[in-house]
């Protein structure tokens, strides 16, 4: 139903034309201010009774514990799940899990499957690989529901229909819900309550319709062997506990060693996801528990990447990332381009890391240009709760982007870094050229330097350069 | 400030060629100060912009150059935060491209030296009042580098706060970038513009005559922009404010 990112143009070009949507940049500034006023509500209360910081560092530390020894802890999560009755599966990347997925639910005979909200499962495109085995994969998420029968694609990780009003919302819902199952009532008002309940009967009927759910997890517990997702709407729980078949696809980066280590990632989480001291639903399961809920229990884990990303040496910290979107929401650059002008489901600033790190950089032009697609101006390292320097991440990624596309036909930026570097390596150089900053200013206002000058000006030249002015006068002395 | 430290000014590339008036404040605040700052002629840039756009070989000799200009200086003051974080924080990561363990020493040594004006008036010199005279509505923007890679916090508000017939008015929305990002304004260009109208309009939401800031990087960014919109408003990098004087500069 919805679409894929496949083929989206570079970063600038996708930003030009989100930049020229004024209801886009309406909602998405209506949106990511109120989520950021309500995080930093709750970052402040935890400092008036601990400290956030301190909480940040833990959860770091939990996260990058699991990473220098991904590999046993992997191990252990294999036989703890195993132990509990579940059967794990290993997939090296989107095809293979998609295969996985789809023979579950075709050896179960089903023509349809419920899904809890999962980025992994968008990651692989899951619902267009079951699509083509005539398999209609639902979300039952209320945002994923607006993007799914929208025909659209997510926006953002925590909230995918946040480039969307709620009269916008009512459109969708009236004009696509009958085609997807229960029409929405003929009287749809846009009040958010309206909304919801039209969702929510719609919903319904596929919960408990359902053979099959499927979910991703966001946090996988080796020592016990656990799943755990956390939500706010409880159709998840739905569609953890309805069917009789449940299949988990599982990045390899969400294992957590202990239960020790949930605790300070289940208080950072939602603090800055959702602006909540708790989110409403945490649900946890341990494989098969007899006479309750599913009773055939999939996990399949992923790589699809990430080892590429782990062996990174500055990038291996974006495997942290918890999912949890405060870097979206502090970020100056998506909160005007919003999150489909990075191609991707990852959007925003993590979103500018993880792609590269997952898919590698230097032979993809939308790729190469995500982790120019920001100002370096830091509020998302500020924000993140499991301290992910990303600037440093992204400027490391436009050395490899740089260094992949040496060796061949330099281009125009390429030779412009090269004069400079010369000129800016011997002063005496430098103080010829700038003989000529005047005469290089009114070139660049006339001809080149269009990009700057389409909307700003350009600085008067002034009559001599500091240090002509430092010789001539003795450092102002004379 | 300990006696006989030798204080050397990193002007910056794009003061040197743009804004000497930035430099020369700088000068005659610190020597006002009692500070007999020295300016290394061989200094040229702290190689940014090379590696914020990913070309780290040629950052190589910049940062060499860099580090030759600067040694043997008990601290380097620099009026933009943005060349002090590169020079703090970046300068390590180039050294070790170069593979080249002398210059990673050198830049041990000089990085940690490296001060952003504010920083080193409040922290080195221990003033807040820097004895000037400044009748003007004036709004602070701070730019993203002093307040996250340094954490300048409200140092430049402190001496902003101390200037004699200055009125500060509250920027909103004032931790927000402005868009400039180097390379990023131009690669990046309808974003860049995109931010930086919102800062700009935020700026003219004071009704302040002056935007200060401690980058003229930035300020060329918000300043280009609020000139073309014929907006009145003056951009003045912070060492001006702070070096202006009832009797003019000096």
């Amino acid at each position: 139903m919805s679409g894929t990112f496949v083929g989206m143009p570079a970063f600038p070009q996708a930003a030009h034309e989100a930049l020229g949507n004024a209801q886009l940049r309406r909602n998405l500034a209506h949106a990511t201010g109120t989520i950021r006023a309500k995080r930093q509500r709750l970052v402040d209360e935890v400092n008036a009774n601990s400290d956030w910081e301190a909480l940040r560092l833990a959860g770091a530390g939990v996260k990058e514990s699991a990473l220098v020894d991904l590999a046993t802890h992997l191990e252990t999560l294999e036989r703890t799940l195993t132990a509990n009755g579940a059967t794990v599966h290993w997939a090296n990347d989107a095809a293979e899990a998609n295969a996985i997925v789809a023979s579950i639910a075709t050896r179960h005979g089903v023509n349809e499957v419920v899904k809890v909200k999962s980025m992994v499962t968008q990651e692989i495109n899951l619902n267009e690989a079951l699509a083509a085995e005539g398999i209609a994969a639902w979300e039952t998420d209320l945002a994923e529901l607006i993007v799914q029968l929208g025909d659209d694609l997510p926006s953002h990780i925590l909230v995918p229909a946040i480039h969307r009003n709620r009269s916008e919302i009512r459109d969708i819902f009236l004009s696509k819900m009958a085609a997807a199952g229960r029409p929405a009532p003929a009287d749809l008002t846009d009040e958010p309550a309206v909304l919801a309940a039209a969702a929510r009967s719609h919903l319904r009927e596929k919960f408990l319709r359902a053979k099959v759910g499927v979910s991703g997890a966001n946090f996988a517990v080796a020592e016990t062997g656990t799943l755990v997702v956390v939500e706010s709407e409880g159709n998840g729980r739905m569609c953890l506990t309805l069917p009789e078949v449940l299949v988990s696809v599982v990045g390899i980066e969400k294992v957590v060693p202990t239960w020790e280590g949930l605790d300070p990632l289940l208080r950072l989480l939602p603090r800055s996801s959702t602006g909540e001291r708790m989110n409403p639903y945490t649900s946890m399961w341990n494989g098969v528990a007899s006479g309750d809920g599913p009773q055939e229990v999939h996990v399949v884990l992923l790589d699809n990447g990430r080892t590429n990303a782990l062996a990174d040496e500055v990038g291996r910290q974006a495997l942290r990332c918890i999912r949890c979107s405060a870097c979206l929401n502090v970020c100056p650059v998506y909160e005007r381009t919003g999150g489909h002008a990075y191609g991707s489901v990852y959007p925003g600033p993590i979103g500018a890391i993880l792609n590269p790190l997952l898919r590698g950089v230097g032979h993809d032009d939308q790729v190469d240009s995500l982790p120019y697609a920001s100002s370096l101006c830091g509020a998302c390292f500020d924000a993140c709760p499991v301290r992910i320097d990303i600037p440093s991440v992204l400027v490391d990624l436009r050395a490899q982007v740089v260094d992949a596309h040496r060796g061949g036909v330099p281009k125009a930026e390429a030779l412009a870094m090269k004069a400079t570097a010369v000129a800016f390596s011997d002063a005496r150089r430098l103080r010829f050229g700038e003989r000529f900053t005047g005469l290089g200013l009114r070139v660049a206002g006339r001809v080149g330097a269009r990009k700057w000058t389409s909307a700003r000006d350009l600085p008067p030249a002034p009559r001599e350069s500091f240090r002509a002015w430092w010789k001539r006068t003795d450092g102002g002395r004379r | 400030m300990m006696r006989d430290m030798r204080v050397a000014l990193m002007v910056t590339c794009i003061n040197d060629a743009l804004y000497p008036g930035t430099g020369q404040a700088v000068v005659t605040l610190l020597r006002r100060l009692g500070v007999d700052v020295e300016f290394p002629e061989s200094q040229t840039c702290c190689a940014q912009p090379m590696v914020n756009t990913g070309y780290l070989d040629e950052a190589v000799p910049v940062v060499r150059n860099f580090v030759d200009a600067f040694a043997g200086y008990d601290a380097v003051v620099t009026p933009s935060g943005s060349c002090a974080g590169c020079a703090r924080h970046q300068h390590s990561i180039v050294a070790r491209r170069s593979g080249d363990a002398s210059l990673a020493a050198a830049v041990e040594t000089t990085s940690p030296k490296v001060y952003e004006l504010s920083e080193f008036l409040v922290d080195v010199l221990g003033v807040t009042d820097v004895g000037a005279y400044y009748p003007h509505t004036v709004t602070y923007h701070p730019t993203c580098h002093s307040l996250r890679m340094l954490g300048v916090g409200d140092r430049p508000r402190q001496l902003l706060e101390h200037v004699r017939g200055l009125t500060l008015l509250e920027l909103p929305a004032a931790d927000q970038c402005c868009g400039f990002g180097g390379t990023f304004a131009v690669k990046n260009a309808d974003t860049s513009v995109a931010m930086g109208s919102d800062k700009a309009r935020h700026v003219r939401e004071t009704g302040a005559e002056v935007l200060a800031a401690g980058d003229n990087s930035c300020l060329t960014h918000i300043g280009g922009l609020l000139t073309r919109q014929r907006s009145g408003v003056r951009a003045v990098h912070l060492a001006e404010i702070l070096a202006a004087t009832e009797g003019g500069r000096g």
